[in-house]
């Protein structure tokens, strides 16, 4: 199924991308998007306290994507 | 609900005026204020400017929550919280606060609340630029 995943701060750094389209299995969860990501960006995995959003919600690693889904990268936030 | 909450995130200069106004109230006996400014050091090492940028969407949703929630606990009548994006120079203001309450502790505790969780859950960051480089704030694990 197709994936929207958005990068942010340093992740976007890490990615040399804003965005990126993914191709990948139905069914797939939070925490193996996270496994996929760090295989295909090795440098992530020295950032790995990112949290991820679903759809502009903060989601946990449980969660289950659904084609369509916009996803994004939130590294710590240091707004303000 | 929503005429009790301001919110905005943008490129241009915050507007003090416009955060007071909006909280400004007869019914009110105070209001709390709270103005973030670029600070020209980092642990001794001097910032030149801050780039800030944003998931603007979701930061405005979570802005909101934020606002609804202060509403909610605290006996206030208005909140106003703007943030800046793109680059800052060192005095400009990243981000400013305004909360209207009949009486004053529940728009001190409900400022203070609003930019404690604002710099815990919006996804807004900044890079730090120093004469010799720069550097995402928090980013470091």
């Amino acid at each position: 199924m197709q994936l929207e995943v958005l990068f942010f701060g340093i992740t976007a750094d890490i990615a040399t991308e804003k965005s990126i389209q993914l191709e990948i299995e139905e069914g797939l969860s939070v925490e193996k998007l996270r496994i996929f990501l760090q295989i295909k960006y090795p440098n992530l995995s020295n950032y790995k306290n990112y949290s991820v959003a679903v759809n502009m919600e903060y989601a946990s690693d449980d969660v289950v994507l659904k084609t369509g889904d916009a996803v994004a990268l939130i590294p710590p936030v240091s707004g303000g | 609900m929503s005429e009790s909450i301001s919110v905005k995130i943008t490129a241009e200069k915050l507007n003090l005026q416009d955060c007071y106004d909006f909280v400004h109230d007869a019914s009110c006996g105070g209001i709390a204020l709270f103005v973030g400014t670029v600070r020209n050091k980092t642990k001794d090492k001097e910032v030149t400017l801050l780039d800030f940028s944003t998931y603007e969407e979701m930061a405005i949703k979570e802005i909101k929550k934020i606002a609804e929630s202060a509403l909610e606990q605290f006996d206030i009548l208005k909140i106003a919280i703007h943030h800046a994006k793109g680059i800052l120079e060192i005095g400009q203001i990243p981000v400013i606060i305004s909360v209207s309450s009949p009486h004053r502790k529940a728009s001190f505790d409900a400022c203070q609340f609003a930019i404690d969780t604002l710099k815990e859950t919006v996804p807004i960051w900044k890079k730090e630029h120093f004469a010799d480089g720069e550097v995402w704030v928090n980013s470091t694990p």
